[in-house]
């Protein structure tokens, strides 16, 4: 088992190298030069000579490579254009609004689109199904941001039911601990604040949720319908065993293997559906800073971005495939 | 002594939407007596896989239509609550199918899938149930079975999987075992194991045996009273000596004059059933086997020949072959 | 009668014996299935309305009227009126116009990009599958890279990359995302197909390598590619429209396209909702529209033929 946890570690390295020259590269061709994009509108003919200096724009390739690594190696990775403030504190403080956002919007895709699945497939073809697979096919359709503003002007402008935008109200003083607002509240006993917090989450995670949502339902619904056909769910029948043993124990367990692999790439595309929605919700987090990022040119600020995107989307992925040896045992062995 | 299986007249056909309905079982009848050995014998799609299907009650709620009447013990299968039919399946009756790798759950430990048929059955608790599953697993020939109650179906070969299965099958000593091709899949030495294997136990634990297989040696080395399936009918019944010794339908007799014998003079033509499955006629209104067969009359393209038992044989054939020839 | 029934079933088993391929297979059932066939009338709606556009708008894309320009405030966007049935848009431009011609830009982006993404991913997928060895390593080292990004953040450092945006910098930077899945697809076809009999008898019979992948291999992707391509334009015009809210999309203020006009009339949700609600509903449809075609066409391509 740990060798195998050891081996796909490993495997990771060369994607992560590769990651890191594709970036590199891609710094560099950056418009107008990388010193001219690092500085933005500060750029002027001393600074620019300055910075070419200081990053060793004038050596050779490799070097200003192991350089560039060697920088992200200490996180630094350089000072934002519009504030000033280095990039990764930046980062740091809005990580926890994002991750808040994309932990909801998971929950609420799993939680939902599991059952949802499973019930399709087990009512093939019957009205739940046939809605449902419309559904599906209607979710992923329909574009992000424009959802997220149907539903703010729905929900929020027309109804009232929540707020329009942010994180908290404003005036109110939640004490910060975290930086999970809904996890400070509880943490600090203010109860107010929390489910303040949790009224400002619903619609931008309902937003982001619908496409996981409709992707796992459809893989759910694909993969229990594939399990119901198999020769192994016969035979727990032929042994007369109580519906729910054969649901809980050989139907699902099987099932949702597909699934956990597929959860695992929905984080990629949660990561890229908060961008969008932190735009409509003005929600503060990554997303507000990658947009403000690509916006204003802030060239220092979306590279650190976009490589703790992919980072991240890595990591997740590695421990799916982790977990997936855990679950079932013929990866392993 | 009353049979303990009654099948009578059982049609299984599948419907779809938009097309005619494929009848895949059409009107077979047969008995089998507690202990006794049946065997149900045919091509692949004669039927025999669905028969047994439908006697569990193992076809599909939809798309299936199933009448006639299958009565086990008195009880009427067919017209049985689901719940009810739980509870008989896995204690009273049993089924092995015929591949082992593919019939086990490939995440679950083999003991568990052992020891939930004995907890669900016969409400042994954890530890009661693991020792009589290692015991069963012993008693199947399965070396090492303490060990191999944690092993995964795809840890054991082919023939300890099949061991495996039979074991659940027999583990709450039902009175009707269906073995529907168990060695089909299997290497052929470890096939002749299988079913000494199979033989045996049914002996010990007195279960009735229907053994399905398109295996012709299979048949005569086990089954006592021998059903010739063909296009989803049966077209012959005998015991077992009388099928082979003097095959009376035309059919049977293709079958058993196909099989190459080692004392057949060399450089001569295998003997084989001309035509194919595709060739059927309905039995509606004609005789299923008319277009391959080397006996057949005007009357077999127009009439459906009823089955007509005499001498212990069940004949379904207008032009049967003549008694005295070999 | 029972010799004629023996008959018909014999002629049409004589007939499947003819080979009827599995194209020819798959669209029979095609045109019986209702999913496919809403799928395929709404992308030939979309491309009639698309090629026709210039002959079916009433009037150009950045014409302005006097008109309606006069009635333009702060809050207030002139509605439907007399000769303009879907009133103005924020600039004082015939909206209705303004869709139809949208489409024609929506479909090229679409197309286009596929397009771009389906023949570079062919190539090296086909490079990978074909050669093997350290050429497929190295190649697929590279994709998976490309694929580990999550594809907006890929196409939005892809568009980061050009000094101004313009519509070109769009479909490129959707087509970047493109690229990876269908090399990865080629891959996986010629890498499934190098082992199989006709591959190996063609090379055995002396067939160059070249020719053996050419004509033997890649007329067998074909299928997959198709249904991918069919996704694949549907979530091109989704990610265009993203690139075009986040500010990456086409500068000019001139051209009408869908995503660009919805991402436009975000600042004008409260005054005059149409302006985003029509493009925004086009998208859905169209996207859809793909959708189902692309995933009819995967189940009727799938020889399994169950589901």
């Amino acid at each position: 088992m740990l060798r195998f946890v050891v081996r796909r570690l490993l495997q990771v390295v060369p994607t992560l190298l590769l990651l890191s020259i594709l970036v590199f590269a891609w710094l560099r061709n950056l418009p107008g030069g990388p010193a001219v994009a690092l500085l933005g509108d500060r750029a002027t003919p001393e600074r620019v000579a300055q910075l070419n200096a200081l990053y060793g724009l004038d050596d050779p390739l490799p070097v200003q490579y192991g350089k560039f690594l060697g920088r992200a190696a200490s996180g630094d990775f350089g000072t934002s254009s519009i504030t000033g403030e280095p990039v990764l504190a930046e980062i740091a403080r809005a990580l926890p609004a994002t991750l808040e956002l994309s932990i909801a919007a998971l929950a609420i895709a799993v939680a939902l689109g599991i059952p949802l699945g499973y019930l399709a497939a087990v009512n093939r073809g019957r009205s739940l199904d046939v809605s449902t697979v419309i559904g599906t096919l209607v979710g992923v359709a329909v574009p992000v941001f424009f959802l997220g503003y149907v539903l703010k002007a729905v929900f929020a402008v027309e109804l009232g039911w929540f707020p329009p935008s942010g994180r908290q109200t404003v005036g109110l003083d939640a004490t910060n601990v975290t930086g999970f607002a809904v996890l400070d509240g509880v943490l600090t006993r203010e109860w107010d604040a929390s489910l303040d917090a949790l009224s400002h989450l619903v619609l931008p995670a309902v937003a982001l949720a619908t496409i996981p949502l409709a992707v796992i339902v459809r893989i759910t619904r694909a993969s229990v319908l594939d399990v119901l056909d198999s020769d192994f769910v016969r035979t727990a029948n032929s042994k007369g065993l109580t519906p729910a043993t054969v649901r809980g124990r050989h139907v699902l367990r099987n099932a949702l293997l597909p699934v956990s692999t597929v959860i695992g790439l929905q984080v990629g595309l949660l990561l890229a559906g908060a961008v969008l929605t932190e735009r409509v919700f003005v929600w503060g987090g990554l997303g507000t800073l990658l947009a403000d990022a690509i916006t204003l040119r802030d060239y220092p600020r979306l590279q650190a971005i976009l490589l703790l995107g992919a980072l991240i989307y890595i990591v997740v992925n590695l421990l799916v495939d982790i977990s997936y040896a855990v679950i079932d045992p013929r990866v392993r062995l | 002594m009353s049979a303990l299986l009654e099948v009578r007249d059982l049609r299984v056909a599948f419907t779809r939407r938009g097309e005619p309905d494929t009848v895949a079982v059409d009107g077979v009848s047969f008995e089998v007596d507690p202990g006794q050995v049946v065997g149900l014998v045919g091509e692949s799609g004669c039927g025999k896989s669905v028969t047994s299907l439908a006697i569990m009650r193992l076809l599909p709620a939809r798309g299936v239509r199933l009448t006639g009447s299958v009565t086990f013990d008195g009880t009427d299968l067919l017209t049985l609550p689901e719940a009810r039919m739980r509870e008989l399946r896995g204690r009273e009756m049993s089924m092995v199918f015929q591949d082992p790798l593919s019939s086990l759950n490939p995440v679950v430990p083999v003991g568990l899938q052992v020891t939930e048929v004995l907890r669900r059955h016969r409400g042994m608790g954890k530890e009661p149930a693991r020792r009589e599953a290692a015991d069963l697993l012993d008693r199947v020939g399965i070396p090492d079975p303490r060990r191999r109650l944690d092993s995964y179906p795809h840890q054991l070969s082919g023939g300890m999987r099949q061991r495996a299965l039979i074991a659940i099958a027999l583990a709450c000593r039902p009175r009707l075992l269906i073995a529907d091709e168990p060695t089909t899949a299997l290497d052929v030495t470890i096939q002749a194991q299988i079913l000494d294997l199979l033989g045996q136990l049914v002996r010990e634990t007195g279960t009735a045996l229907v053994m399905i297989t398109h295996d012709l040696g299979v048949v005569a080395g086990m089954c006592e009273t021998v059903n010739v399936l063909y296009a989803g009918r049966i077209v012959e019944r005998a015991r077992r000596h009388r099928l082979f010794g003097t095959p009376r339908h035309p059919y049977t007799h293709g079958l058993l004059r196909s099989i190459p014998r080692l004392d057949a003079p060399a450089g001569e033509d295998l003997a084989a059933i001309g035509g194919s499955v595709n060739d059927n006629l309905p039995w509606t209104h004609a005789c299923a086997f008319a277009p391959r067969c080397p006996r057949s009359l005007e009357r077999c393209v127009e009439v459906t020949p009823d089955p007509e038992t005499a001498g212990g044989r069940l004949l379904r054939c207008h032009n049967p072959v003549p008694a005295s020839v070999e | 009668m029972a010799t004629t029934w023996l008959e018909r079933r014999r002629s049409r088993i004589d007939g499947l014996a003819q080979g009827r391929s599995l194209g020819a297979e798959a669209l029979r059932r095609l045109r019986r299935n209702p999913v496919a066939i809403t799928g395929a009338v709404i992308i030939g709606a979309f491309v009639i309305v698309a090629v026709l556009a210039p002959l079916l708008a009433p009037h150009g894309a950045a014409e302005a009227f006097p008109e309606l320009q006069e009635n333009l405030r702060p809050g207030r966007i002139p509605g439907p009126q007399e000769g303009f049935p879907l009133g103005s848009d924020q600039l004082g431009r015939d909206f209705l116009s303004r869709m139809i011609l949208a489409a024609r830009q929506t479909l090229l982006v679409g197309v286009l990009a596929t397009l771009i993404g389906l023949v570079i991913g062919l190539v090296i997928g086909t490079l990978a599958g074909a050669f093997g060895g350290w050429v497929d390593t190295l190649l697929m080292r590279v994709t998976d890279v490309l694929l580990a990004i999550p594809s907006l953040l890929l196409a939005i450092s892809v568009a980061a990359l050009a000094a101004s945006p313009s519509q070109t910098t769009v479909i490129i930077a959707v087509s970047a995302v493109a690229v990876p899945i269908f090399a990865r697809l080629l891959r996986g076809s010629m890498l499934a197909q190098r082992e199989s009999d006709h591959v190996v008898a063609a090379t055995a019979l002396g067939v160059k390598r070249r020719a053996v992948v050419l004509r033997h291999m890649l007329p067998n992707a074909v299928g997959p590619v198709i249904v991918q391509a069919t996704l694949t334009l549907a979530t091109a015009i989704l990610d265009a429209a993203a690139l075009s809210f986040l500010g990456l999309g086409d500068a000019d203020p001139g051209r009408a396209e869908w995503g660009l006009m919805l991402a436009q009339a975000q600042a004008y949700l409260d005054v005059r909702p149409a302006l985003a609600l029509y493009p925004a509903i086009a998208i859905i449809v169209v996207a859809l529209g793909f959708t189902l075609l692309g995933e009819s066409l995967r189940e009727a391509l799938d020889p399994k033929g169950r589901r």
